[in-house]
């Protein structure tokens, strides 16, 4: 687990992924091969940050590479990049595996899944990817204090904004808006551009 | 209204609504270019969160995942929006590879060889293709149509023809590959079987290009059970004077 991963989109040595998808939607296992060695790595911490079992986070993990190898012909690049729609297929996935948890009132199970979420900064002590991770802390701390609980609460842990509400005690519509502009200002912070 | 709505961008890329608000604001997406590309910077913000908690998988998971590729189908692509609504609610199985056919035949006539169900496309080749504006339409919308059924036939002497139906439209097409030109001053016609009763379906005129062309049949199917081609003195006939080159049945719908 403590191998060096490689994120995407390191602007001099990340593969065009979208170029790679393309391949792949024609088929080209090799391709293949390719993203799933640049998105893989990723994948599998975002999904290990919101359900921590390591089996169900491989098995979703898992399901989401596949899914991509399934799905890469409805990858549209003017949406956003590669990695952006593989990241927000892996993250409705772990919700959705969240939120049936919950749905089957397997209490034992929701339980078991949010108490052992831990905080961001005990996820990115795993994680060997520092420049990543020390820009995304930093920006980060540019945040408000409601601000980044509303916007790790629901990323990380996977919760919709009614239920940060109910955790935080604060208004619905004050969630709502403090992830938008919790996320605005990251996005400000990172220099992110579509 | 709008305004509220618009907040619900955060709250969308981080997967926080409920069912309800989620395909409440994705009907608000769809027409509010400016909330559209916000959804993207911060779809693309959050990825930068996801990637800054990247760990290696086990191993044997890419072991895993490239056996199981193997043994799953990709999906095609999506069809644009004009048509695609409609596509989607079908059965897939059945339609898809219709559509495919339709694809490589709408290419063919085009002269663009790529997908030229994409309805742009085929506008922008319309001069090119020298058809009159309605019928082209008329017939990308057989091409395209989510119910449209297909039947080809090899003739005699190597050529195929392929015909399309669409019952939506209540519209033929009708495809010839490699069919000689027709003598001097005479004409393909094309007719619709009326259970015995030829009706006259519309030319195949030189003037439209080579006959590896696409022809929409004059008039509606209006329940005619198939069709045929005949050769007629240029300008046509009311009814066959000659006998049929080529029969077909139209394919069953569905």
């Amino acid at each position: 687990m403590k191998e060096p991963v490689y994120i995407g989109e390191n602007p001099s040595t990340a593969p065009d992924l979208s170029e790679l998808l393309v391949r792949v939607a024609q088929g080209d296992h090799e391709a293949f091969g390719s993203v799933y060695d640049a998105m893989s790595g990723p994948v599998f911490g975002l999904v290990r940050s919101i359900l921590r079992d390591p089996a169900q986070s491989e098995e979703v993990a898992q399901e989401v590479m596949v899914e991509v190898w399934r799905n890469a012909a409805r990858y549209r690049p003017e949406k956003g990049s590669a990695m952006a729609w593989t990241m927000t297929l892996a993250h409705r996935r772990a919700v959705d595996r969240v939120r049936s948890a919950q749905a089957s009132s397997d209490r034992e199970q929701r339980a078991a899944l949010l108490e052992h979420t831990p905080a961001f900064d005990e996820v990115t002590e795993q994680v060997e990817t520092r420049l990543e991770r020390e820009q995304v802390r930093r920006c980060l701390r540019t945040l408000t204090e409601l601000q980044r609980q509303s916007v790790t609460l629901a990323y990380y842990r996977g919760l919709t904004y009614r239920e940060v509400a109910e955790l935080l005690a604060l208004p619905l519509g004050t969630v709502k808006t403090r992830m938008r502009d919790g996320l605005i200002r990251l996005r400000d912070c990172l220099g992110v551009t579509a | 209204m709008t305004a509220d709505l618009h907040t619900l961008a955060g709250a969308y890329v981080l997967h926080a609504l409920s069912p309800e608000e989620l395909a409440e604001f994705e009907r608000h997406l769809s027409d509010c270019d400016s909330c559209a590309l916000e959804v993207r910077e911060l779809a693309a913000t959050t990825q930068r969160l996801g990637a800054a908690v990247a760990t290696a998988p086990p191993p044997e998971m890419r072991v895993r995942v490239l056996r199981q590729i193997a043994t799953v189908r990709q999906e095609p692509p999506e069809v644009p929006p004009e048509r695609a609504g409609r596509v989607r609610t079908r059965r897939i199985g059945g339609v898809i590879p219709r559509l495919v056919l339709a694809a490589c035949v709408a290419g063919a006539l085009l002269g663009g060889g790529v997908a030229a169900w994409q309805y742009q496309e085929a506008r922008d080749a319309r001069d090119q293709a020298q058809l009159a504006e309605r019928s082209n339409d008329e017939l990308m919308g057989v091409l395209t149509s989510p119910d449209v059924v297909v039947e080809s036939t090899g003739l005699d002497d190597g050529a195929t023809g392929t015909v399309l139906v669409s019952a939506e439209r209540d519209r033929a097409v009708f495809v010839a590959s490699g069919m000689a030109e027709p003598p001097a001053g005479m004409v393909y016609q094309l007719w619709f079987d009326d259970d015995g009763t030829m009706r006259p379906g519309g030319l195949m005129d030189p003037a439209d290009g080579p006959t590896g062309s696409a022809v929409l049949m004059d008039g509606p199917v209006n329940g005619a059970g198939g069709m045929g081609i005949t050769l007629e003195p240029a300008g046509g006939s009311p009814q066959p004077t000659s006998d049929p080159l080529l029969v077909m049945a139209f394919p069953e719908a569905g």
